[in-house]
């Protein structure tokens, strides 16, 4: 789970790393308030949208008085930010983070992952602020740093210092880099992050060491001891799709294709996918319903799917282990029964009871088409959804 | 000779009293598999499915000589029960459980090294489908009656992409000598490369089968391992190819946050390094046919 900057910037800052003085808006007005209260001559607006590439999106922007806020911020308010992280329908802005510009003497990178290969906790750090960090390994990749925390006993002071000079800060600012990678760090740990990343972190013409920017994201499988962190949800943020079928325990990631997938099983789900681009048509869907294909699963898995106006034709590819197939039929021919769709519908059952499960399919009535093999599955759907567009052009339109 | 797992086996479930651990506890009884208790902490004294159930691991394997066990156990009590089997001396685990904190998962794999390597427990798992080894023994929840015992090794991270590929090989007349689910998990107990090692040095398994997906560096590490160590012939799949970059699919583990972490770019190295690929998933089971003619 995504959360914004400016509860990242929270976050950290009670974990003991400074942050600029800064204040949350939800209006231009209010941006241009906070402002004022605020003091100072010079102020930075951000749009807060779950998303990196937000500078070059236009959504930060410096200002000189409270009228260049509210101009500023009138701007951004209602609209959506497009940037390269988001896709092209953007992110929406519904709040605004006005901060104090701070004097800037350098810009740092800094990270924290969850690294698969060590299986550990791993810092990595730049002197390359300011750039992203696949620009930094693709450009520069001398300058970064890494080091990774044996979980036992969590991160080391030696290991903060090494990594303070080996950015280079200088002998007295090097204990304030120590209090900052150790805050980040327990932050990481205590609230099951599985990203923390500064970036920019910067160095200030006064000597202070400063997160201007802030990006945390939390493992969905740790919310439940982190009621907190739930909190911080956001569903604007959010696709309503993927975010509705989430609530329903259903794993669905949308995509630009036009040919819906139902399938149980993460893995089986992208090889449906990949045997659909084979056979020459483009999947409209990732959709994993889960080991068991109860039929109520079945029925809102055939509801998501066609809530997308693009899907022209589903596969459903379901292995029955456990969950007979003749159980599963049923339950897809309950769901369309109830819920008829007006596209066409392959199905293809594999596993335990397989006959029963194709003469449920079979004596139904139901236009459906069958298919035995996972290659024969993704041909007829590919050919169902061209010779469907062809007939009826305009039939997704409407 | 198989991996992991015999008939003779003994074998418990951890968390056994649950619904679902307790009809899968049954299947693996009917499939032939030597269970011999359960453990949920509280109930020692009952008995479940005809074993008798212990409230501690310890107690459990100092009963019944206990040394494989089935971990069934919700996400948040998970990791402290894989840890509890690491310290009762239990020699293999598998962990069925989606949904464990992947710094649970540090944790438990940290705890495990404190133990030297011969008494090291080996951890399948977490988020798989289990291990089995056909006509012998089952630990895990796969449909039994899919798989013909054989001399074909497989080495998944999902469970249904598994079982097809088992489908196929069974509509060939082929077998599996041991078919062991690794999880779709970031941080998982063992690797590809962990799993080969084992295979390399059975005799039972003649070909190994690699099913693998988008995210991390374990298809990579074990391409170099066989690259070096594996003899036999090896043959993949890797599911993914039209996933989005940054896109978590299903599995906690399958997504593509770096340089090499995609199924095409997988695919590449993996048969760079004589690894046989197979191009889609419904011609697994013919191109493993055609490797061991």
């Amino acid at each position: 789970m995504d959360i914004h900057e400016y509860q990242a910037k929270e976050i950290l800052n009670r974990f003991g790393v400074g942050i600029p003085q800064g204040a949350l808006a939800y209006s231009p007005e209010q941006a241009a308030y906070r402002a004022r209260e605020m003091g100072g001559d010079r102020w930075v607006v951000k749009a807060q949208v779950h998303a990196g590439g937000r500078g070059k999106a236009g959504g930060v922007k410096v200002c000189d008085s409270d009228l260049e806020i509210q101009a500023a911020t009138e701007a951004m308010f209602g609209q959506k930010l497009v940037t390269h992280q988001t896709g092209p329908e953007g992110k929406g802005i519904y709040r605004v983070y006005v901060e104090a510009a701070v004097p800037i003497a350098r810009e740092i990178y800094l990270g924290f992952v969850l690294d698969r290969a060590s299986q550990r906790v791993m810092i990595v750090a730049s002197g390359e602020g300011g750039m992203e960090i696949e620009e930094i390994s693709a450009e520069k990749p001398d300058s970064i740093v890494r080091a990774t925390v044996e979980p036992a006993v969590g991160l080391q002071e030696f290991q903060c210092r090494e990594i303070a000079f080996a950015l280079g800060i200088k002998p007295g600012m090097v204990q304030q880099m120590v209090r900052t990678l150790r805050g980040c760090y327990r932050a990481f740990r205590e609230l099951d992050a599985t990203m923390v990343e500064v970036n920019p972190l910067v160095v200030t013409s006064d000597d202070r060491i400063l997160a201007l920017d802030a990006k945390m994201t939390f493992d969905n499988n740790a919310l439940f001891r982190h009621s907190q962190i739930l909190e911080l949800r956001d569903k604007s943020q959010e696709d309503p799709r993927e975010s509705r079928a989430a609530d329903h325990g259903l794993s669905y990631v949308g995509l630009d294709g036009n040919i819906g997938c139902i399938v149980n099983g993460a893995g089986l789900a992208m090889a449906t996918m990949d045997t659909i681009k084979l056979a020459g048509g483009e999947p409209a869907n990732f959709l994993d319903i889960g080991g068991g294909a109860t039929p109520e699963r079945v029925a809102r898995a055939f509801n998501l799917v066609m809530s997308d106006k693009n899907v022209q034709a589903i596969l459903v590819n379901i292995f029955a282990g456990i969950n007979r197939c003749d159980w599963v039929a049923e339950g897809v021919v309950r769901a369309l029964r109830e819920n008829p769709v007006p596209v066409p519908v392959v199905v293809r059952l594999a596993g335990t009871n397989v006959e029963e499960g194709q003469k449920i399919l079979a004596q139904s009535g139901l236009p459906l088409i069958r298919a035995t093999t996972l290659m024969e599955a993704a041909e007829r759907a590919v050919a169902a959804w061209r010779a469907d567009t062809q007939r009826n052009p305009n039939l997704r339109a409407v | 000779m198989s991996i992991f797992l015999d008939r003779e086996t003994r074998v418990i479930v951890q968390g056994i009293t649950g619904k679902m651990a307790r009809f899968h506890a049954r299947e693996m009884i009917d499939y032939g598999t030597n269970v011999v208790g359960g453990v949920v902490p509280g109930k020692g004294g009952e008995t479940c499915e005809g074993v008798p159930v212990f409230d501690t691991v310890k107690q459990a394997v100092a009963e019944t000589g206990a040394e494989a066990t089935l971990v069934f156990v919700p996400p948040p009590a998970a990791a402290d029960s894989i840890m509890e089997a690491a310290d009762a001396g239990i020699r293999y685990c598998v962990c069925i459980t989606d949904g464990i904190p992947a710094q649970d998962m540090i944790r438990v794999k940290r705890y495990m090294y404190r133990y030297p390597k011969e008494r090291r427990m080996i951890l399948t798992g977490p988020n798989c489908a289990g291990t089995i080894s056909p006509g012998k023994a089952m630990l895990g929840i796969m449909p039994g009656h899919i798989y013909l015992p054989g001399n074909v090794g497989i080495i998944g991270r999902s469970g249904t992409l598994g079982y097809e590929a088992a489908a196929q090989l069974k509509e060939r007349g082929l077998g599996v000598s041991t078919s062991v689910g690794i999880g779709g998990d970031p941080i998982n107990g063992s690797s590809f490369r962990d799993v080969l090692e084992h295979f390399e040095q059975d005799d039972e398994t003649h070909v190994i089968c690699m099913i693998g997906e988008i995210g991390g560096p374990q298809e990579a590490e074990a391409a170099e391992y066989i690259r070096n160590h594996v003899s036999k012939p090896v043959v993949a799949y890797v599911a993914g190819l039209t996933a989005p970059k940054g896109r978590t699919m299903g599995h906690a583990g399958a997504i593509i946050s770096a340089f090499g972490e995609s199924a095409s770019e997988k695919v590449e190295i993996l048969a760079a390094a004589g690894v046989t690929m197979a191009e889609n998933p419904a011609v697994i089971g013919e191109t493993i046919a055609r490797v061991m003619q």
